[in-house]
This record gives structure tokens, sequence and C-alpha cells, in this order.
């Protein structure tokens, strides 16, 4: 019985981020308007109308891939610079 | 003029670029120095500019990730984060954050979330600018009170102290975070990222203006530590904020992108600052901001309410908005460029004398 339970439990708890992922209740429904766009902004938002799922993994992928290059590339000018990037003296503020 | 705007694929409205990127530099170097998310400046910002209130958010939210990992690398380096009590605070952070979300969705469907958002805003702005000024004007007794006696002021002291009282409550189960130096009950973080988790969902925010000060005067943490950890935390709970708001399809992530180049700069360059930035002073600048944006968001309210005046009055708080965020990360950038300039001169000199 208490397995059974805690199968039931886990099964509404993996369902949970799903379900809560909707938004709950009745959705507003947005559409891209893509024939106002021509090449990579008109994909960009087929790519939304078709697939929310595709758009949030390209969206969580992208983000931090460009942050990380930008960061890269300004710590390589940083360090070019002179700058010491390793320490630091503790500076309240 | 025609040229300064572009047309968003997603959200469907023209937006001033030259304000994402103002706001994406300023925002970085922002979130940078101080270790929070920046947020607070990003979704009202995102909003003045043109964006509807629940793609300010989204946006918001999104685009924070990057800039948040950027700094939170940078302060790992410089030994700044508390792992342990990064990963303890995420899950009350994401238990927090969908909740908030789907608030904000279901204000949407009711048509009323940009009024409740912004008037929200004002109210969390407001705390944030009394957590900020008493603070400051607390440290000041104090040292007013040290300086009278003769004794030395303590540069690491701050003038709230709640988490001496918090730390007492033992609600097993007991840890100590070593890195931060406190032990205390796991849920004490774990209220403070459930609740700055929801703020996140609501606000678009990083939930750093919240869990930062949180950190220090909640839980006990040193500044440095708080800002390192707080960024840690951010940055996953971050991703989180986009996939859920990009779900959900309230994410325009050319905007994102825009932003997200400059604050990536702006947040290594705010980092790195901290090194040559001392003394309590700059948070009252801070806090001047923080009053600056709520008086945006009311100049947006009333521009709302009176459609006669409304264009003004959106420019005007575009321009209040975006001015304030250039000023200080300017100031942060000058400060930087100073302190590169003695750093490298102490250099020169070094290697000349071993010569």
């Amino acid at each position: 019985m208490r397995k059974l339970c805690f199968k039931w439990i886990c099964l509404a708890l993996a369902a949970l981020p799903a379900k809560a992922a909707e938004g709950g209740g009745e959705y507003i429904v947005l559409v891209a308007d893509s024939r106002r766009f021509t090449g990579w902004r008109a994909w960009w938002a087929n790519v939304y109308n078709e697939s929310h799922l595709h758009f949030t993994l390209l969206t969580i992928i992208t983000i931090p891939v460009l942050g990380l290059l930008m960061g890269k590339l300004t710590s390589f000018v940083l360090s070019r610079m002179g700058v010491n990037l390793k320490s630091r003296v503790l500076a309240e503020h | 003029m025609d040229w300064l705007y572009t047309l968003m694929p997603i959200a469907g409205t023209y937006i001033f670029w030259p304000g994402l990127i103002v706001l994406g530099l300023g925002v970085g170097m922002i979130s940078g120095f101080f270790g929070m998310g920046g947020g607070w400046m990003v979704t009202p910002g995102l909003n003045i500019l043109g964006f509807p209130m629940a793609f300010s958010i989204g946006t918001g939210v999104t685009q924070m990730a990057g800039p948040s990992l950027v700094s939170s690398l940078r302060h790992a380096r410089f030994g700044n984060v508390d792992y342990k009590l990064g990963v303890i605070m995420i899950g009350g952070t994401i238990a927090g954050f969908e909740p908030g979300a789907r608030l904000v969705m279901w204000l949407e469907r009711q048509g009323r979330v940009d009024l409740y958002v912004q008037y929200g805003y004002l109210a969390l702005l407001t705390l944030i600018a009394w957590l900020v000024f008493t603070d400051i004007w607390r440290r000041s007794s104090k040292h007013r009170e040290a300086h009278a006696l003769g004794k030395p002021a303590d540069a690491t002291a701050s003038g709230i102290e709640w988490h001496k009282t918090l730390q007492k409550i033992r609600i097993p189960p007991v840890v100590h975070f070593h890195k931060a130096g406190v032990r205390c009950s796991v849920w004490l973080p774990v209220s403070v990222s459930f609740v700055t988790g929801l703020l996140a969902g609501v606000f678009g925010i990083g939930g750093g203006l919240i869990r930062m000060p949180a950190l220090i005067y909640l839980v006990g943490c040193p500044t440095h530590v708080a800002v390192g950890t707080d960024l840690f935390e951010v940055t996953i709970s971050g991703l989180y904020g986009a996939a859920s708001y990009s779900y959900k399809g309230r994410t325009e992530l050319l905007a994102a992108v825009i932003m997200l180049i400059g604050a990536a700069a702006g947040a290594q360059i705010g980092s790195v600052a901290t090194k040559y930035v001392k003394g309590y002073g700059i948070r009252l600048f801070f806090g001047i901001a923080v009053i600056g944006c709520a008086v945006s968001i009311i100049l947006k309210l009333v521009g709302a309410a009176y459609p006669g005046g409304r264009v003004l009055l959106n420019a005007a708080a575009t321009v209040l908005i975006l001015g304030l965020v250039g000023a200080l990360s300017l100031y942060i950038f000058l400060r930087f460029l100073h302190g590169v300039r003695e750093e490298l001169a102490v250099k020169k000199q070094l290697l000349q004398s071993a010569v």
C-alpha cells in the first residue's frame, strides 16, 4: 500500500512541472505574423508558431552559449590589456 | 528616424533598438558589480520601450541568464561562490517561480497584467529603496559611534543584522555553509529563495535584488559570498525562467540577444570593477537609481491614465530610465578604467624595479 501511494505521489510530482508550464486554464494564443518578415526572422517566427517546445529549446541553448562567447571575448580583451582577472582584494560595497 | 526602430518578430511591436543596447550594457555592468540580475530595471525598461508586460517579464528573465553565467564564473574564480548554499536555494527558487509565472499568465487573461505588475513594481522598488537607505543610514551611524569612541570602523559592518536572530532558529536539518561561514536551518535559505523565486516569476527579476540583500541581512553571508552565490543561483533559475516563459510563448529572443551582447561584456567589466571600488558610497547611487526607476513607472502609469499627455510622459519615462541606467553604468565603467590604469602603472613600476 505504501509503495502504491509512493508511486502515485511520484507520478503526480512528475506531472506537475508539465502542467505548471502550461500556465493553467484557458490560454491566450499568440501568433507571430511571419508574413511581415523574410529570411531568418520569418524562420524564427515560424519556429515559434509551429512548436513552443522547439522555440524553448533554441532559446535556452542560444542564451548561455552567446553569453559565454561574449564573456570569453571580453575576458580575452581585458587580459590582453593587462588586467588581473584571477585575484581580488576584498572591497565591501 | 524610422531606422532607430525595429519590428520584433514575436511580440509584433516596433522597439527603439538603441534603448535595448543601453539597457543591456547597463544592466550587465550593474549586475556584475552589485551581483544583482538587473531585472528590476530591465522589465520596466522593456515595458517602457513598448513591449507588452508579459513579454517584458519573459524577455527580461531570458536575457538575465547569460550575463549571470559570465559573472558567476568570474566570481567563482575569486572564490566567492558557496555552491552548497546555491544548490539548496535553486530548489526553493524554482518552486516559487512557477506559481509566479502562472499568476502573470492569469493576469494577462484578465487583461490587467500591465497595471497590476506596474503597481507591484512600485511597491517592490519602494521596499528596496527603503532597505538600501536604511542600511546606509545605520552603517553611517555605526561608523560615527566608532569614530566618537576612537575605535576603527569595521569596513565589513552592515547596517541591518536580522540574520543574528534568524540563525538562532534551528529547525532541522541544520547545515553549515563553509564558504559563507554560516550555520543555520536549511529552511532559512529555502524560504528566502522561495519568496524570491515567486517575485522573480511575477516581476521578471532574477531575484538577486531581493535575494542578495536577503543573503546578507537574513542569512548572514558576507557581501562578496552573497554576490557570487546569488549569481550562481540566478544563472540556474534564470535558465529555468527562460524555459518557462518561452514555453508559454512570452519571450522575444531577438531583444534578449541584443541586450545580451552588451550585458555579457558589461558583466565582466562590472565584476572586475569590484576590485577597484571601495566603500559603501556607491550604494547611495544604487538607491537613487531604484527611486528613478520607480518614478519612470509612475510616469508611464500617469500617461496611461491621461491619453493627452501619453506621448510626452512615455518619452520622459524612457529618457529617465535609460538616463539612470546609463549614468550608473558609466560611473562604474569610469572607475573601472581608472582602476585598470592604476593597476597597469603599478605592474609597470614593479617590472622596472625588478630589472
